[in-house]
């Protein structure tokens, strides 16, 4: 099952079109939160919100995650060790007060587990891309590692 | 137990602050951490057991406010950290000055989820904390924190 979410404050029509153009040819079924949008999806299962505990279940059977470029997506598909394509919001098309996912992808681009879909072109690429991605941890991260380290040697009292 | 039995106290406010916690917890239990957060239900089913609970509040609620930081203030005079480290929010940051008030290290660690600026407890914390980390490159050059990578 692959899991669509916009997360809880603002609709995110663009994706979820995409998403529902796109669920006919894929092999896995899909459950949309589509939030304050309002396309309609027809090819899609389609929740509205899903309570935290919920979405924590989902994500666990999930195969991955497509999302809006919210940070607390990307932090629980990291916990779960899911693959999550991220496709950011854009100030200019209305979908939110500024442009922050643009920043927020240019910085994650690349990092293990994490695809990022430019626009809606992407997508089926990045799905497939995620589909076959070798196992991976968020912890295995060059930057995870980093800071991991860095923590260790505050901790005991050494220079970071 | 824990290596050095080095006692570290390791908070954060239940949500993104909390998974960023989580993400860093192979590290803080190498060591004697104790946790503490807003939400002990989520540490709970983490299977942390007795993480302490700390009064959620934030820069608008002077009296829950207060109430956190007194609260936080007791819990280190109680445990007496070496090291307090906190990924966020205004909680952490309580628990990080009652920190320093009783001799402890201090690390405040930027949420990830501020790529642009440092959060307000943030930028306090690089005033009040020992160590303020971004876990954006950007933001620490701009800000004057440092930078030591990310939880992803």
């Amino acid at each position: 099952m692959i899991l669509v979410t916009v997360g809880m404050q603002l609709g995110f029509d663009r994706l979820i079109r995409a998403m529902d153009d796109l669920a006919p040819q894929l092999a896995a079924p899909v459950i949309a939160q589509i939030g304050k949008g309002t396309y309609q999806p027809r090819h899609m299962d389609t929740r509205v919100k899903i309570a935290p505990a919920e979405f924590e279940r989902l994500v666990e059977q999930s195969q991955m995650i497509v999302s809006h470029a919210g940070i607390g997506t990307v932090l629980t598909a990291a916990r779960f060790v899911k693959p999550i394509v991220l496709v950011p919001r854009r100030a200019a098309l209305n979908e939110h007060r500024n442009d922050h996912q643009l920043a927020t992808v240019r910085n994650l681009e690349g990092r293990p587990g994490i695809l990022v879909a430019h626009d809606e072109g992407e997508l089926s690429e990045r799905i497939a891309q995620a589909g076959a991605l070798p196992a991976w941890s968020a912890s295995q991260s060059p930057t995870a590692v980093q800071l991991h380290q860095a923590l260790a040697r505050f901790i005991e009292g050494n220079a970071a | 137990m824990g290596k050095h039995g080095i006692k570290v106290l390791a908070a954060a406010s239940g949500g993104g602050h909390w998974e960023q916690l989580m993400l860093l917890r192979p590290t803080l239990e190498r060591y004697d951490v104790r946790f503490a957060t807003t939400e002990p239900a989520l540490a709970e089913q983490r299977g942390i057991a007795g993480a302490h609970r700390l009064p959620d509040c934030n820069q608008n609620m002077p009296l829950r406010s207060l109430q956190c930081a007194l609260v936080a203030l007791r819990l280190v005079i109680r445990h007496r950290p070496d090291v307090v480290v906190s990924t966020g929010a205004a909680p952490g940051f309580f628990c990080i000055l009652a920190g320093r008030l009783t001799g402890a290290r201090t690390l405040w660690i930027d949420s990830v989820a501020n790529g642009e600026a440092l959060s307000m407890c943030g930028k306090l914390s690089k005033t009040f904390a020992h160590q303020c980390w971004s876990q954006w490159e950007d933001v620490a050059a701009e800000t004057g924190a440092r930078y030591f990578g990310a939880v992803l």
